[in-house]
Protein backbone atom coordinates (compact mmCIF):
# COMPACT_ATOMS: atom_id res chain seq x y z
CA UNK A 1 0.00 0.00 0.00
CA UNK A 2 3.04 2.22 0.28
CA UNK A 3 1.56 4.15 3.17
CA UNK A 4 -1.57 5.20 1.30
CA UNK A 5 -3.67 4.24 4.26
CA UNK A 6 -2.00 6.91 6.33
CA UNK A 7 -2.16 10.68 5.88
CA UNK A 8 0.80 12.26 4.08
CA UNK A 9 0.48 15.28 6.31
CA UNK A 10 -1.33 15.55 9.59
CA UNK A 11 -1.63 18.50 11.92
CA UNK A 12 -2.77 18.22 15.52
CA UNK A 13 -3.91 20.97 17.85
CA UNK A 14 -2.18 23.89 16.11
CA UNK A 15 -2.24 27.17 18.00
CA UNK A 16 -0.74 30.44 16.87
CA UNK A 17 -1.53 33.95 18.03
CA UNK A 18 -0.46 37.31 16.64
CA UNK A 19 -0.89 39.53 19.68
CA UNK A 20 -4.53 39.29 20.70
CA UNK A 21 -5.54 37.68 17.39
CA UNK A 22 -5.79 33.91 17.50
CA UNK A 23 -4.82 33.04 13.95
CA UNK A 24 -4.94 29.33 14.68
CA UNK A 25 -6.98 27.92 17.55
CA UNK A 26 -6.69 24.19 18.04
CA UNK A 27 -6.62 23.30 14.33
CA UNK A 28 -6.26 19.66 13.32
CA UNK A 29 -6.30 18.54 9.68
CA UNK A 30 -5.22 15.49 7.72
CA UNK A 31 -4.13 15.37 4.11
CA UNK A 32 -4.09 12.02 2.33
CA UNK A 33 -1.81 10.95 -0.52
CA UNK A 34 -3.12 12.15 -3.87
CA UNK A 35 -5.85 14.19 -2.26
CA UNK A 36 -6.67 17.84 -2.93
CA UNK A 37 -7.77 19.54 0.25
CA UNK A 38 -9.23 23.03 -0.02
CA UNK A 39 -8.95 25.34 2.96
CA UNK A 40 -11.61 28.01 2.55
CA UNK A 41 -12.70 30.97 4.61
CA UNK A 42 -12.86 34.73 4.49
CA UNK A 43 -9.88 37.04 4.75
CA UNK A 44 -8.36 36.85 8.22
CA UNK A 45 -9.81 33.45 8.99
CA UNK A 46 -6.32 32.00 9.42
CA UNK A 47 -6.22 29.90 6.27
CA UNK A 48 -2.99 31.31 4.88
CA UNK A 49 -1.39 31.10 8.32
CA UNK A 50 -2.44 27.47 8.49
CA UNK A 51 -0.77 26.82 5.15
CA UNK A 52 2.44 28.47 6.28
CA UNK A 53 2.47 26.41 9.47
CA UNK A 54 1.78 23.20 7.54
CA UNK A 55 4.65 23.98 5.19
CA UNK A 56 7.01 24.69 8.08
CA UNK A 57 7.38 28.37 7.17
CA UNK A 58 5.88 29.54 10.46
CA UNK A 59 6.14 27.77 13.80
CA UNK A 60 2.99 27.14 15.83
CA UNK A 61 2.96 27.99 19.54
CA UNK A 62 1.40 24.62 20.25
CA UNK A 63 0.59 21.47 18.30
CA UNK A 64 2.52 19.48 15.73
CA UNK A 65 2.66 18.78 12.00
CA UNK A 66 3.77 15.33 10.85
CA UNK A 67 4.84 14.52 7.30
CA UNK A 68 5.07 10.94 6.09
CA UNK A 69 7.62 10.43 3.32
CA UNK A 70 7.41 7.94 0.46
CA UNK A 71 8.70 5.16 2.72
CA UNK A 72 6.02 5.86 5.30
CA UNK A 73 8.43 7.29 7.89
CA UNK A 74 6.86 10.05 9.95
CA UNK A 75 8.74 13.33 10.38
CA UNK A 76 7.99 16.23 12.69
CA UNK A 77 7.94 19.21 10.33
CA UNK A 78 8.79 21.73 13.04
CA UNK A 79 11.34 19.55 14.76
CA UNK A 80 13.42 18.32 11.82
CA UNK A 81 15.65 21.37 11.57
CA UNK A 82 16.17 23.79 8.74
CA UNK A 83 18.52 21.77 6.50
CA UNK A 84 16.09 18.83 6.41
CA UNK A 85 13.10 21.09 5.92
CA UNK A 86 14.78 22.90 3.04
CA UNK A 87 15.73 19.65 1.40
CA UNK A 88 12.12 18.55 1.67
CA UNK A 89 10.90 21.88 0.34
CA UNK A 90 12.94 21.54 -2.84
CA UNK A 91 12.39 17.84 -3.44
CA UNK A 92 9.22 16.25 -2.14
CA UNK A 93 7.29 19.47 -1.55
CA UNK A 94 6.31 22.47 -3.60
CA UNK A 95 4.76 25.84 -2.87
CA UNK A 96 2.72 27.85 -5.37
CA UNK A 97 2.27 31.46 -4.25
CA UNK A 98 -0.55 33.83 -4.95
CA UNK A 99 1.88 36.39 -6.29
CA UNK A 100 3.91 34.79 -9.06
CA UNK A 101 6.58 37.36 -8.21
CA UNK A 102 7.09 35.70 -4.83
CA UNK A 103 7.41 32.25 -6.33
CA UNK A 104 9.49 33.09 -9.40
CA UNK A 105 12.89 34.63 -9.97
CA UNK A 106 11.95 37.61 -12.08
CA UNK A 107 15.52 38.24 -13.23
CA UNK A 108 15.98 34.72 -14.52
CA UNK A 109 14.63 33.26 -17.78
CA UNK A 110 11.67 30.89 -17.83
CA UNK A 111 14.01 27.97 -18.47
CA UNK A 112 16.21 28.94 -15.52
CA UNK A 113 13.15 29.23 -13.31
CA UNK A 114 11.97 25.76 -14.19
CA UNK A 115 15.48 24.34 -14.02
CA UNK A 116 16.31 25.77 -10.61
CA UNK A 117 14.80 22.92 -8.62
CA UNK A 118 16.54 20.39 -10.86
CA UNK A 119 19.87 22.10 -10.31
CA UNK A 120 19.21 22.45 -6.58
CA UNK A 121 18.86 18.69 -6.42
CA UNK A 122 22.12 18.09 -8.23
CA UNK A 123 21.40 18.19 -11.98
CA UNK A 124 24.58 19.37 -13.70
CA UNK A 125 23.89 18.59 -17.35
CA UNK A 126 22.83 21.73 -19.18
CA UNK A 127 21.26 19.94 -22.14
CA UNK A 128 19.14 17.68 -19.95
CA UNK A 129 17.99 20.54 -17.74
CA UNK A 130 17.00 22.61 -20.72
CA UNK A 131 15.14 19.75 -22.38
CA UNK A 132 13.22 19.05 -19.18
CA UNK A 133 12.39 22.75 -18.80
CA UNK A 134 11.09 22.87 -22.37
CA UNK A 135 8.93 19.80 -21.75
CA UNK A 136 7.42 21.41 -18.69
CA UNK A 137 6.76 24.70 -20.40
CA UNK A 138 4.78 22.85 -23.07
CA UNK A 139 3.00 20.96 -20.38
CA UNK A 140 1.74 24.18 -18.80
CA UNK A 141 0.84 25.55 -22.23
CA UNK A 142 3.74 27.96 -22.61
CA UNK A 143 5.41 27.72 -25.99
CA UNK A 144 8.91 26.24 -25.67
CA UNK A 145 10.36 29.06 -27.75
CA UNK A 146 9.73 31.41 -24.82
CA UNK A 147 12.23 29.45 -22.76
CA UNK A 148 14.76 32.28 -22.71
CA UNK A 149 12.27 35.05 -21.95
CA UNK A 150 12.10 36.48 -18.47
CA UNK A 151 8.86 36.18 -16.51
CA UNK A 152 8.49 39.97 -16.67
CA UNK A 153 7.49 39.58 -20.32
CA UNK A 154 4.75 37.10 -19.45
CA UNK A 155 1.10 37.79 -18.69
CA UNK A 156 -0.25 37.14 -15.21
CA UNK A 157 -1.75 33.80 -16.20
CA UNK A 158 1.47 32.69 -17.88
CA UNK A 159 3.52 33.63 -14.86
CA UNK A 160 1.26 31.55 -12.69
CA UNK A 161 1.57 28.60 -15.08
CA UNK A 162 5.34 29.06 -15.10
CA UNK A 163 5.32 28.96 -11.32
CA UNK A 164 3.42 25.70 -11.47
CA UNK A 165 5.89 24.19 -13.95
CA UNK A 166 8.78 25.32 -11.75
CA UNK A 167 7.18 23.69 -8.73
CA UNK A 168 6.14 20.42 -10.34
CA UNK A 169 9.32 19.76 -12.34
CA UNK A 170 10.83 17.65 -9.56
CA UNK A 171 7.56 15.72 -9.20
CA UNK A 172 6.83 16.59 -5.58
CA UNK A 173 4.47 14.43 -3.53
CA UNK A 174 2.91 17.35 -1.74
CA UNK A 175 2.19 20.87 -2.99
CA UNK A 176 0.94 23.85 -1.03
CA UNK A 177 -1.03 26.39 -3.05
CA UNK A 178 -1.96 29.79 -1.72
CA UNK A 179 -4.71 31.36 -3.84
CA UNK A 180 -3.12 30.22 -7.11
CA UNK A 181 -5.84 31.92 -9.14
CA UNK A 182 -5.98 35.14 -7.14
CA UNK A 183 -5.75 38.32 -9.14
CA UNK A 184 -6.41 36.70 -12.51
CA UNK A 185 -9.42 37.40 -14.65
CA UNK A 186 -12.18 34.83 -14.80
CA UNK A 187 -11.43 33.14 -18.12
CA UNK A 188 -7.73 32.86 -17.25
CA UNK A 189 -8.70 31.45 -13.87
CA UNK A 190 -10.80 28.77 -15.49
CA UNK A 191 -7.98 27.61 -17.76
CA UNK A 192 -5.50 27.62 -14.91
CA UNK A 193 -7.82 25.57 -12.72
CA UNK A 194 -8.27 23.09 -15.54
CA UNK A 195 -4.52 22.82 -15.94
CA UNK A 196 -3.91 22.34 -12.22
CA UNK A 197 -6.61 19.71 -12.04
CA UNK A 198 -5.11 17.78 -14.95
CA UNK A 199 -1.55 17.90 -13.65
CA UNK A 200 -2.48 17.05 -10.10
CA UNK A 201 -4.46 13.99 -11.11
CA UNK A 202 -1.81 12.88 -13.65
CA UNK A 203 0.98 13.08 -11.13
CA UNK A 204 -1.06 11.97 -8.12
CA UNK A 205 0.08 14.91 -6.03
CA UNK A 206 -1.43 15.73 -2.67
CA UNK A 207 -2.41 19.40 -2.57
CA UNK A 208 -3.26 21.71 0.28
CA UNK A 209 -5.06 24.56 -1.46
CA UNK A 210 -5.96 27.81 0.24
CA UNK A 211 -8.64 29.79 -1.52
CA UNK A 212 -11.53 32.12 -0.85
CA UNK A 213 -12.99 31.15 -4.20
CA UNK A 214 -15.64 28.52 -3.57
CA UNK A 215 -15.87 27.78 -7.30
CA UNK A 216 -12.17 26.93 -7.44
CA UNK A 217 -12.56 24.69 -4.42
CA UNK A 218 -15.49 22.89 -6.03
CA UNK A 219 -13.55 22.29 -9.22
CA UNK A 220 -10.29 21.09 -7.67
CA UNK A 221 -10.85 19.75 -4.21
CA UNK A 222 -11.82 16.35 -2.97
CA UNK A 223 -12.37 17.64 0.53
CA UNK A 224 -12.98 21.02 2.07
CA UNK A 225 -12.04 22.52 5.40
CA UNK A 226 -13.91 25.69 6.34
CA UNK A 227 -12.11 28.07 8.66
CA UNK A 228 -13.33 30.99 10.66
CA UNK A 229 -11.51 32.99 13.32
CA UNK A 230 -8.68 30.48 13.43
CA UNK A 231 -10.93 27.46 13.95
CA UNK A 232 -12.09 24.70 11.65
CA UNK A 233 -15.87 25.08 11.67
CA UNK A 234 -16.72 22.44 9.11
CA UNK A 235 -14.93 19.69 7.24
CA UNK A 236 -16.06 17.11 4.71
CA UNK A 237 -16.23 15.97 1.10
CA UNK A 238 -16.47 18.88 -1.31
CA UNK A 239 -19.94 18.09 -2.64
CA UNK A 240 -21.32 17.42 0.81
CA UNK A 241 -19.97 20.66 2.27
CA UNK A 242 -21.00 22.83 -0.65
CA UNK A 243 -24.39 21.22 -1.33
CA UNK A 244 -25.36 20.57 2.25
CA UNK A 245 -23.51 23.04 4.47
CA UNK A 246 -24.22 22.53 8.14
CA UNK A 247 -22.44 25.30 9.95
CA UNK A 248 -24.22 28.65 9.66
CA UNK A 249 -21.00 30.32 8.53
CA UNK A 250 -20.52 27.77 5.74
CA UNK A 251 -24.12 28.28 4.70
CA UNK A 252 -23.49 32.01 4.49
CA UNK A 253 -20.27 31.49 2.55
CA UNK A 254 -21.86 29.12 0.06
CA UNK A 255 -25.03 31.10 -0.45
CA UNK A 256 -23.17 34.36 -0.96
CA UNK A 257 -21.18 32.81 -3.79
CA UNK A 258 -23.94 30.91 -5.50
CA UNK A 259 -26.11 34.00 -5.55
CA UNK A 260 -23.94 35.42 -8.29
CA UNK B 1 68.80 41.30 -1.88
CA UNK B 2 68.83 41.62 -5.60
CA UNK B 3 68.97 44.87 -7.39
CA UNK B 4 65.34 44.44 -8.27
CA UNK B 5 64.40 45.17 -4.71
CA UNK B 6 64.63 48.70 -3.65
CA UNK B 7 64.58 50.41 -0.32
CA UNK B 8 61.48 52.11 0.87
CA UNK B 9 63.23 55.11 2.02
CA UNK B 10 62.68 57.81 -0.47
CA UNK B 11 59.58 59.11 1.05
CA UNK B 12 59.71 57.90 4.60
CA UNK B 13 60.53 60.53 7.13
CA UNK B 14 59.85 63.15 4.57
CA UNK B 15 56.08 63.08 4.39
CA UNK B 16 53.12 62.67 6.67
CA UNK B 17 54.13 59.19 7.77
CA UNK B 18 55.41 60.51 11.06
CA UNK B 19 53.16 59.75 13.97
CA UNK B 20 51.65 56.74 12.26
CA UNK B 21 52.10 53.20 13.46
CA UNK B 22 54.00 50.78 11.24
CA UNK B 23 51.89 50.11 8.14
CA UNK B 24 49.37 52.80 9.07
CA UNK B 25 46.92 50.71 11.13
CA UNK B 26 47.20 50.65 14.92
CA UNK B 27 48.19 47.38 16.54
CA UNK B 28 44.70 46.74 17.95
CA UNK B 29 43.17 46.95 14.50
CA UNK B 30 45.85 44.70 13.03
CA UNK B 31 45.21 42.15 15.72
CA UNK B 32 41.47 42.25 15.00
CA UNK B 33 42.14 41.71 11.29
CA UNK B 34 44.64 38.92 11.96
CA UNK B 35 42.13 37.13 14.16
CA UNK B 36 39.56 37.35 11.39
CA UNK B 37 42.18 36.10 8.92
CA UNK B 38 43.00 33.12 11.12
CA UNK B 39 39.34 32.23 11.18
CA UNK B 40 39.14 32.70 7.42
CA UNK B 41 42.12 30.40 6.87
CA UNK B 42 40.60 27.83 9.18
CA UNK B 43 37.37 27.77 7.16
CA UNK B 44 38.53 28.13 3.54
CA UNK B 45 36.19 30.20 1.40
CA UNK B 46 33.99 31.28 4.31
CA UNK B 47 33.39 35.01 4.60
CA UNK B 48 34.41 36.39 7.98
CA UNK B 49 33.14 39.81 9.04
CA UNK B 50 35.70 42.32 10.28
CA UNK B 51 35.67 45.89 11.50
CA UNK B 52 36.78 47.60 8.33
CA UNK B 53 38.46 50.98 9.01
CA UNK B 54 38.39 54.20 7.10
CA UNK B 55 41.46 54.19 4.92
CA UNK B 56 43.07 57.13 3.14
CA UNK B 57 41.72 56.01 -0.22
CA UNK B 58 38.18 55.67 -1.50
CA UNK B 59 36.09 52.51 -1.35
CA UNK B 60 36.53 50.57 -4.53
CA UNK B 61 40.25 51.34 -4.68
CA UNK B 62 41.36 48.50 -2.49
CA UNK B 63 40.51 49.46 1.09
CA UNK B 64 39.98 45.80 1.95
CA UNK B 65 43.21 44.63 0.36
CA UNK B 66 45.22 47.44 1.89
CA UNK B 67 43.97 46.59 5.39
CA UNK B 68 44.81 42.91 4.94
CA UNK B 69 48.27 43.84 3.66
CA UNK B 70 48.79 46.22 6.57
CA UNK B 71 47.82 43.50 9.02
CA UNK B 72 50.15 40.82 7.65
CA UNK B 73 53.15 42.80 6.48
CA UNK B 74 56.36 43.30 8.46
CA UNK B 75 59.56 45.31 7.97
CA UNK B 76 61.33 42.28 6.53
CA UNK B 77 58.71 41.77 3.81
CA UNK B 78 58.98 42.63 0.14
CA UNK B 79 55.78 44.05 -1.32
CA UNK B 80 54.53 43.98 -4.88
CA UNK B 81 51.31 45.71 -5.87
CA UNK B 82 49.56 45.13 -9.16
CA UNK B 83 46.42 46.48 -10.73
CA UNK B 84 45.08 44.59 -13.75
CA UNK B 85 48.44 42.85 -13.85
CA UNK B 86 50.39 46.07 -14.16
CA UNK B 87 52.79 47.55 -11.61
CA UNK B 88 52.57 51.00 -13.13
CA UNK B 89 48.89 51.88 -13.00
CA UNK B 90 47.49 54.47 -10.64
CA UNK B 91 46.05 52.09 -8.09
CA UNK B 92 49.19 49.98 -7.91
CA UNK B 93 51.56 52.95 -7.76
CA UNK B 94 49.62 54.76 -5.07
CA UNK B 95 49.23 51.73 -2.81
CA UNK B 96 52.87 50.78 -3.20
CA UNK B 97 53.90 54.35 -2.41
CA UNK B 98 51.54 54.39 0.55
CA UNK B 99 53.20 51.37 2.14
CA UNK B 100 56.67 52.63 1.30
CA UNK B 101 55.75 55.75 3.24
CA UNK B 102 54.03 54.27 6.29
CA UNK B 103 56.04 51.06 6.72
CA UNK B 104 59.68 51.98 7.42
CA UNK B 105 62.07 49.24 6.37
CA UNK B 106 59.61 47.62 3.99
CA UNK B 107 60.96 47.04 0.53
CA UNK B 108 58.89 47.11 -2.62
CA UNK B 109 59.46 45.34 -5.89
CA UNK B 110 57.88 44.73 -9.23
CA UNK B 111 59.25 41.23 -9.54
CA UNK B 112 56.81 38.50 -8.63
CA UNK B 113 59.59 36.09 -7.70
CA UNK B 114 61.11 38.53 -5.20
CA UNK B 115 57.89 39.49 -3.46
CA UNK B 116 56.73 37.97 -0.19
CA UNK B 117 53.40 39.82 -0.19
CA UNK B 118 51.58 40.64 -3.42
CA UNK B 119 48.53 42.85 -3.28
CA UNK B 120 46.49 42.56 -6.42
CA UNK B 121 43.48 43.94 -8.14
CA UNK B 122 42.00 41.76 -10.90
CA UNK B 123 44.96 39.50 -11.70
CA UNK B 124 47.16 36.68 -10.50
CA UNK B 125 50.75 37.03 -11.76
CA UNK B 126 51.84 34.79 -14.61
CA UNK B 127 55.00 33.73 -12.78
CA UNK B 128 53.98 30.72 -10.68
CA UNK B 129 53.66 31.53 -7.01
CA UNK B 130 55.70 29.65 -4.46
CA UNK B 131 55.41 28.61 -0.85
CA UNK B 132 55.78 31.43 1.61
CA UNK B 133 54.22 34.03 -0.63
CA UNK B 134 51.00 35.76 0.35
CA UNK B 135 48.51 36.96 -2.26
CA UNK B 136 46.19 39.73 -1.08
CA UNK B 137 43.19 40.29 -3.31
CA UNK B 138 41.13 43.46 -3.41
CA UNK B 139 37.51 42.41 -3.46
CA UNK B 140 34.63 44.71 -4.38
CA UNK B 141 31.86 42.17 -3.71
CA UNK B 142 32.68 39.13 -1.58
CA UNK B 143 29.28 37.51 -1.92
CA UNK B 144 29.14 35.29 -5.02
CA UNK B 145 25.36 35.02 -4.74
CA UNK B 146 24.57 38.72 -4.43
CA UNK B 147 23.16 39.16 -7.91
CA UNK B 148 20.77 36.28 -7.36
CA UNK B 149 19.77 36.72 -3.75
CA UNK B 150 19.77 40.28 -2.44
CA UNK B 151 19.09 39.36 1.19
CA UNK B 152 22.35 38.95 3.08
CA UNK B 153 20.71 36.94 5.86
CA UNK B 154 19.45 34.54 3.21
CA UNK B 155 22.81 34.17 1.43
CA UNK B 156 24.45 33.40 4.77
CA UNK B 157 21.87 30.68 5.27
CA UNK B 158 22.52 29.31 1.80
CA UNK B 159 26.25 29.14 2.58
CA UNK B 160 25.55 27.47 5.91
CA UNK B 161 23.43 24.82 4.20
CA UNK B 162 25.74 24.57 1.16
CA UNK B 163 22.61 25.23 -0.91
CA UNK B 164 24.19 26.41 -4.15
CA UNK B 165 21.59 25.46 -6.76
CA UNK B 166 21.04 29.17 -7.23
CA UNK B 167 24.57 29.73 -8.52
CA UNK B 168 24.04 26.97 -11.02
CA UNK B 169 20.98 28.90 -12.20
CA UNK B 170 23.20 31.86 -13.00
CA UNK B 171 25.51 29.64 -15.03
CA UNK B 172 22.48 28.24 -16.81
CA UNK B 173 21.49 31.79 -17.68
CA UNK B 174 24.97 32.55 -19.00
CA UNK B 175 24.85 29.60 -21.36
CA UNK B 176 21.27 30.32 -22.41
CA UNK B 177 22.25 33.91 -23.29
CA UNK B 178 25.87 33.66 -24.39
CA UNK B 179 26.23 30.05 -25.38
CA UNK B 180 29.11 29.36 -23.03
CA UNK B 181 29.66 28.84 -19.36
CA UNK B 182 30.82 31.49 -17.05
CA UNK B 183 31.59 35.09 -17.02
CA UNK B 184 34.90 36.32 -18.34
CA UNK B 185 35.82 37.46 -14.82
CA UNK B 186 34.76 36.75 -11.22
CA UNK B 187 33.73 33.25 -12.16
CA UNK B 188 32.54 31.53 -8.95
CA UNK B 189 34.57 28.72 -7.44
CA UNK B 190 33.97 25.98 -4.90
CA UNK B 191 36.66 25.97 -2.24
CA UNK B 192 37.61 22.74 -0.55
CA UNK B 193 34.40 21.18 -1.87
CA UNK B 194 32.40 23.16 0.66
CA UNK B 195 32.12 26.93 0.24
CA UNK B 196 31.12 28.86 -2.84
CA UNK B 197 33.50 31.78 -3.23
CA UNK B 198 34.01 34.80 -5.40
CA UNK B 199 37.60 34.77 -6.66
CA UNK B 200 37.36 38.60 -6.85
CA UNK B 201 37.14 40.07 -10.34
CA UNK B 202 40.12 38.19 -11.73
CA UNK B 203 39.71 36.93 -15.30
CA UNK B 204 38.49 33.36 -15.49
CA UNK B 205 41.87 32.75 -17.15
CA UNK B 206 43.40 33.04 -13.66
CA UNK B 207 40.94 30.75 -11.87
CA UNK B 208 43.00 27.58 -12.44
CA UNK B 209 45.99 29.29 -10.79
CA UNK B 210 44.10 29.33 -7.49
CA UNK B 211 43.70 25.57 -7.50
CA UNK B 212 46.22 23.99 -5.12
CA UNK B 213 48.35 27.11 -5.19
CA UNK B 214 51.37 26.91 -2.88
CA UNK B 215 50.82 30.53 -1.82
CA UNK B 216 48.46 31.70 0.91
CA UNK B 217 45.60 33.64 -0.66
CA UNK B 218 43.82 36.30 1.38
CA UNK B 219 40.83 38.33 0.25
CA UNK B 220 39.70 41.64 1.70
CA UNK B 221 36.49 43.55 0.95
CA UNK B 222 36.66 46.91 2.74
CA UNK B 223 33.27 48.35 1.96
CA UNK B 224 31.49 45.04 2.52
CA UNK B 225 33.59 44.33 5.64
CA UNK B 226 34.38 40.75 4.83
CA UNK B 227 37.57 38.71 4.71
CA UNK B 228 38.10 35.25 3.34
CA UNK B 229 41.01 33.04 2.52
CA UNK B 230 42.29 30.05 0.60
CA UNK B 231 45.14 28.29 2.42
CA UNK B 232 48.00 26.79 0.38
CA UNK B 233 47.24 23.62 -1.55
CA UNK B 234 43.46 23.92 -1.28
CA UNK B 235 41.07 22.58 -3.91
CA UNK B 236 39.55 25.45 -5.90
CA UNK B 237 37.14 24.33 -8.60
CA UNK B 238 35.40 26.62 -11.06
CA UNK B 239 31.68 25.93 -11.35
CA UNK B 240 30.45 24.47 -14.61
CA UNK B 241 28.10 21.97 -16.24
CA UNK B 242 28.97 18.41 -17.26
CA UNK B 243 28.28 19.19 -20.91
CA UNK B 244 29.71 22.76 -20.75
CA UNK B 245 32.99 22.41 -18.87
CA UNK B 246 34.72 25.50 -17.52
CA UNK B 247 37.10 27.05 -20.04
CA UNK B 248 39.41 29.89 -19.08
CA UNK B 249 39.03 32.77 -21.49
CA UNK B 250 41.93 34.34 -23.31
CA UNK B 251 42.26 36.50 -26.42
CA UNK B 252 43.47 34.43 -29.36
CA UNK B 253 46.62 36.41 -30.01
CA UNK B 254 50.25 36.79 -29.10
CA UNK B 255 51.71 39.54 -26.98
CA UNK B 256 52.97 42.26 -29.32
CA UNK B 257 55.87 43.03 -27.00
CA UNK B 258 57.19 39.68 -25.81
CA UNK B 259 55.44 37.23 -28.14
CA UNK B 260 53.92 35.12 -25.37
CA UNK B 261 50.95 33.03 -26.46
CA UNK B 262 50.05 31.60 -23.07
CA UNK B 263 49.48 34.74 -21.01
CA UNK B 264 46.45 36.89 -20.31
CA UNK B 265 46.36 39.76 -22.78
CA UNK B 266 45.07 43.32 -22.73
CA UNK B 267 43.86 44.88 -25.93
CA UNK B 268 45.40 48.28 -26.55
CA UNK B 269 44.24 50.93 -28.97
CA UNK B 270 47.28 52.25 -30.81
CA UNK B 271 45.82 55.01 -32.95
CA UNK B 272 42.51 56.57 -33.94
CA UNK B 273 42.14 54.49 -37.10
CA UNK B 274 41.21 51.22 -35.45
CA UNK B 275 44.74 50.00 -34.83
CA UNK B 276 44.92 47.51 -31.95
CA UNK B 277 47.51 45.27 -30.43
CA UNK B 278 47.45 42.72 -27.66
CA UNK B 279 50.01 42.87 -24.89
CA UNK B 280 50.54 40.90 -21.69
CA UNK B 281 48.55 42.29 -18.82
CA UNK B 282 51.32 41.18 -16.44
CA UNK B 283 53.94 43.88 -17.03
CA UNK B 284 56.60 42.21 -14.88
CA UNK B 285 56.32 38.89 -16.69
CA UNK B 286 56.29 40.58 -20.09
CA UNK B 287 59.29 42.73 -19.26
CA UNK B 288 61.26 39.74 -18.06
CA UNK B 289 60.54 37.91 -21.29
CA UNK B 290 61.69 40.93 -23.26
CA UNK B 291 65.11 40.68 -21.70
CA UNK B 292 64.83 42.15 -18.29
CA UNK B 293 65.71 45.71 -19.16
CA UNK B 294 62.94 46.74 -16.86
CA UNK B 295 64.44 45.22 -13.76
CA UNK B 296 65.40 47.53 -11.00
CA UNK B 297 62.40 48.38 -8.99
CA UNK B 298 59.99 51.23 -9.21
CA UNK B 299 59.76 52.78 -12.58
CA UNK B 300 59.05 56.39 -13.17
CA UNK B 301 55.95 55.40 -15.04
CA UNK B 302 54.81 55.88 -18.60
CA UNK B 303 57.62 53.97 -20.25
CA UNK B 304 55.28 51.58 -21.94
CA UNK B 305 53.73 53.35 -24.85
CA UNK B 306 50.77 52.41 -26.91
CA UNK B 307 47.70 54.09 -25.57
CA UNK B 308 45.26 53.53 -22.81
CA UNK B 309 44.66 50.19 -21.18
CA UNK B 310 41.37 48.60 -22.00
CA UNK B 311 40.77 47.26 -18.53
CA UNK B 312 37.63 48.01 -16.60
CA UNK B 313 37.37 50.90 -14.20
CA UNK B 314 38.09 50.78 -10.51
CA UNK B 315 36.49 47.91 -8.70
Amino acid sequence: MNGNDEPILSARGLDLSFGAVRALDGVSVDLWPGEVLAIVGESGSGKSTLLRVLAGEAAPSAGSVTYRDADGAGMDVHGMGEPALRRLARTEWGFVRQEARDGLRMGVSAGGNVGERLMATGARHYGDIRAEAARWLERVEISADRIDDRPGLFSGGMRQRLQIARTLVTRPRLVFMDEPTGGLDVSVQARLLDLIRGLVSDLGIAVALVTHDIAAARLLAHRIVVMRNGRVVEEGLTDRVLDDPRHPYTQLLVSSVLAA
Amino acid sequence: MSAAVQGSDRSSGRTGAEGYNFAYLDEGTKRMIRRALLKAVAVPGHQVPFGSREMPLPYGWGTGGIQVTAAVIGPEDVLKVIDQGADDTTNAVSIRRFFARVAPGLRTTERTADATVIQTRHRIPETPLREGQVMVYQVPQPEPLYKLEPRRAETRRLHALADYGLMQVKLYEDIARNGRVGSSYDHPVMVGGRYLMSPSPIPSFDNPKMHRSPALQLFGAGRERRLYAVPPYTEVRSLDFDDHPFEPLRARARCALCGADDTYLDEMVTDDRGGRVFVCSDTDYCGERQGGERQGGERQGGERQGGERQGSGAA
